[in-house]
C-alpha cells in the first residue's frame, strides 16, 4: 500500500538510513573533538613548559651567552616590540589607503578587482619566499642583516590583512551616509576621510590588530633579514634581536636554559597573539552592537 | 571670504585628485610587490636555471662542495607532506564544518568558532616545538609501531610504514602541517556551509531527510565549489608552510621509500641553508627553489580563489 509509512514498507531501509546520520554526526563530533584537543593539548604544553620560566629576569636580562647560567629575552622582546611597532607604522597608512582606494575610487574597476586579487593571494603567499625578496632587494645590496629589512619583510605580510579587512569594513557603511556627506557639498577626500573611515573606525582597528597579531608571530621571513641578535640593541640599521628568531635558535640548541627561555619566549608570545585576535574580536562585536 | 566660489572649487578639486592618486598608489604598491617578488626571484635564480637547466627540477643531486644542485628531493617533500596534510586535514575540517553549522546549538556557535580560529593564529613557531618535543616521542612510541604493525603488513604500501621509528620524517611532519591547516579549511568550509539557502534545507527536512542526507546530498553538493575552494586555500598554505616543517621533518636531503624517513621541503631547505650558502650556484639554486615554491602556490591560490569568488557570485545570487 502507497499510504503505509516509509518505516513499516522496508525497515532495512528506514535502519540504515538512521544508522548512517548517526555514525556521520557522530564522527563530526569527534572531529570537534579532535580540533579542540589539539587546541588544549598546545595550550597545555605551553603552559606546563613556559610558566615557570616566566621571571622578572626574563624581561630584565638579555640573552646568555652560550654555556652560562641564567639570562633572559629583553633583547628580543625589545627587537620585536621595535621590529612590529615599525611595521604597523609602516603598514596601517598604506593599507588603510589601498583599501579606501578600493571602496571608494577604483570599486569595479579592473585595476581595483586585479588589486584585490593579488592581495588575496599575498594573505597566503609562503612568508618565507617573501624574506627571500627582501634579502635579494634589500639585504644583499646593503651587505648586512638589518633591523629594517625585517620590518619591510613584516610590512609585506601585513598590509594585505590590512587592506582585505579595510575594504570589507568600509563597505558596511550605508551608502546613505557618503550620499549626506555629498549633499553637503563635501569634497570627495572628506567624505572618505572624515565621514567613511570613521564610521568604520573599529573593523578598521580589527584588521590592524589581527595583522599585529600575524606578524608578531612569524619568523621566517625575519631569518634572512633582520636575523638575530645576542645583545641588546635598538638600532635598526643593525641586525636585531627578535623573539620568534630566538625562541627558534634557543629551542634548537643543546643548553638546557637556552630551551627554558625558548619554552618562555614561546609562551609570551603565544599568549600575545591570542590577545591580539580575541581583542580584535571584542572590538568588533561591540562595533556591530553598538 | 577672499576666495571666489570656483577657487575653493579648484582648490578641492585639486585636494581630491591628489587623495586619490596617493590611495590609488598604495593600491598599485601591492601589485608592484607581487611582480616585484617575481622578478627579483628570477633574477637570482637564473643563475642556477641557466646552468642546470629544465633537468634542476628532476635532478636529486644536491652536492653544495661539488656545485651540483637539483631541486627534486625538497619538491618532492614538499609535494608529499602538503598532499598527506590534506588526506587528514580534509575530512577532520568537514566534520568540524558541519558540527559547527549544523550540529553545534547556537549558544556554543560562537565560542567553538573563535577556538578553531585561535588554532589559526597560534604562531608555526610553536607548532614547530610543540611537534619536536611534545609530539614526536610518543608518535615515535607508539603510533609508527602501530602503523608498521597494521598498515605496514599489507603488499605493497607496506613499504611506506617501514623503517627505524625515529618520530621525525615525511609523516610525523605531515601530521603538524594537518593541525595547521585545519583550521584554515574549516573556517572557509563553515563560511561556505552558512551561505546555503535554509529554504532547501527545510525542504529537504520535510520530506524526511535525516541530517546527515541534507548535509551530503543538499549543504555539499550547493557548496562544492567553495568547498574545493577552501581545500586549495589550505593546500596553499601547507606548500609554504616553514618554521613548523623545518623543526620535524628531519632535513635529510634523500628521498626513501618510507614516510617514517627523514626528509626535506622547498621551504624547510631555505630556512636551514639559505643563512650559511655561498654566493654563486648554491645560493642561485635556494633562490631558484623559493622561485618553485612561490609559482606553485601562486597558480594554486589563484585557483582556489577563482572557486572562491564563483561561490561568492552564487551568494549574490540568494539575496
Amino acid at each position: 500500500m502507497s499510504t503505509t509509512p516509509f518505516s513499516k514498507h522496508n525497515p532495512d531501509l528506514f535502519k540504515r538510513r538512521k544508522f548512517a546520520n548517526a555514525l556521520g554526526l557522530t564522527l563530526s563530533i569527534s572531529a570537534m573533538v579532535v580540533g579542540m584537543a589539539i587546541l588544549i593539548w598546545i595550550l597545555t604544553v605551553l603552559f606546563y613548559k613556559g610558566f615557570s620560566e616566566i621571571d622578572l629576569e626574563m624581561f630584565t636580562a638579555s640573552a646568555p651567552a652560550p654555556g652560562s647560567e641564567g639570562g633572559g629575552l629583553l633583547n628580543a622582546i625589545v627587537g620585536s616590540l621595535l621590529l612590529v611597532g615599525s611595521c604597523t607604522l609602516i603598514s596601517t597608512p598604506v593599507g588603510v589607503l589601498a583599501g579606501i582606494y578600493l571602496t571608494e575610487y577604483g570599486d569595479r574597476s579592473k585595476i581595483a578587482a586585479i588589486t584585490r586579487f593579488v592581495t588575496d593571494i599575498m594573505l597566503s603567499a609562503p612568508s618565507i619566499v617573501i624574506g627571500l625578496f627582501v634579502y635579494a632587494i634589500f639585504v644583499a645590496q646593503i651587505k648586512h642583516f638589518s633591523g629594517w629589512a625585517g620590518t619591510v619583510a613584516l610590512s609585506l605580510i601585513a598590509v594585505p590583512v590590512i587592506v582585505r579587512t579595510t575594504e570589507n569594513m568600509l563597505r558596511l557603511v550605508p551608502s546613505t551616509l557618503r550620499e549626506a556627506a555629498y549633499a553637503l557639498g563635501t569634497p570627495k577626500w572628506k567624505v572618505s576621510f572624515n565621514i567613511i573611515l570613521r564610521a568604520a573606525q573599529s573593523g578598521v582597528m580589527t584588521g590592524i590588530l589581527l595583522a599585529i597579531a600575524r606578524v608578531s608571530g612569524e619568523t621566517a621571513p625575519l631569518l634572512f633579514t633582520a636575523l638575530n641578535n645576542q645583545f641588546f640593541s635598538m638600532n635598526m640599521n643593525a641586525p636585531m634581536a627578535n623573539l620568534p628568531v630566538t625562541i627558534f635558535q634557543f629551542a634548537m640548541s643543546p643548553y638546557e636554559n637556552w630551551n627554558g627561555l625558548a619554552w618562555g619566549g614561546a609562551l609570551l608570545i603565544t599568549m600575545a597573539v591570542l590577545t591580539l585576535n580575541i581583542l580584535a574580536r571584542v572590538v568588533f562585536r561591540e562595533k556591530v552592537q553598538g | 571670504m577672499n576666495m571666489t566660489r570656483s577657487q575653493v572649487a579648484k582648490r578641492q578639486r585639486f585636494q581630491d585628485a591628489i587623495f586619490q592618486y596617493s590611495t590609488q598608489f598604495f593600491a598599485i604598491t601591492v601589485l608592484v610587490a607581487l611582480l616585484g617578488i617575481i622578478i627579483s626571484l628570477f633574477k637570482d635564480a637564473w643563475p642556477a636555471l641557466h646552468q642546470f637547466g629544465f633537468g634542476f627540477f628532476t635532478s636529486t643531486d644536491w652536492d653544495i662542495i661539488g656545485g651540483e644542485f637539483g631541486g627534486f628531493v625538497p619538491i618532492y617533500g614538499t609535494v608529499i607532506t602538503s598532499f598527506i596534510a590534506l588526506l587528514i586535514a580534509v575530512p577532520l575540517s568537514f566534520g568540524i564544518a558541519v558540527f559547527l553549522t549544523e550540529i553545534c546549538p547556537n549558544s556554543l556557535r560562537r565560542p567553538f568558532g573563535t577556538a578553531v580560529e585561535l588554532l589559526a593564529a597560534v604562531p608555526s613557531i610553536i607548532y614547530g616545538m610543540f611537534g619536536l618535543f611534545f609530539f614526536v616521542p610518543p608518535f615515535a612510541e607508539y603510533v609508527e609501531p602501530a602503523l608498521a604493525g597494521t598498515l605496514g603488513q599489507i603488499p605493497v604500501i607496506g613499504i611506506l610504514f617501514s623503517g627505524a621509528f625515529n618520530g621525525i620524517g615525511i609523516l610525523c611532519a605531515s601530521l603538524i602541517l594537518a593541525m595547521m591547516i585545519l583550521p584554515f579549511i574549516t573556517s572557509i568550509m563553515r563560511d561556505v556551509f552558512e551561505i546555503v539557502p535554509p529554504i532547501l534545507k527545510e525542504s529537504a527536512y520535510g520530506i524526511g531527510c535525516t541530517t546527515w542526507e541534507v548535509i551530503c546530498r543538499i549543504v555539499l553538493p550547493y557548496t562544492s565549489t567553495g568547498v574545493i575552494g577552501g581545500i586549495m586555500l589550505g593546500l596553499g598554505r601547507a606548500l609554504g608552510e616553514t618554521m613548523a616543517v623545518t623543526f620535524v621533518i628531519g632535513n635529510a636531503h634523500k628521498i626513501s621509500p618510507s614516510l617514517f624517513a627523514a626528509g626535506s621541503s622547498i621551504a624547510s631547505t631555505l630556512a636551514n641553508e639559505f643563512g650559511e650558502a655561498e654566493a654563486g650556484a648554491h645560493l642561485s639554486s635556494l633562490f631558484a627553489l623559493g622561485l618553485a615554491l612561490f609559482i606553485i602556490t601562486l597558480i594554486i591560490l589563484s585557483l582556489a580563489k577563482f572557486m572562491l569568488i564563483r561561490m561568492e557570485k552564487a551568494k549574490g545570487v540568494k539575496t
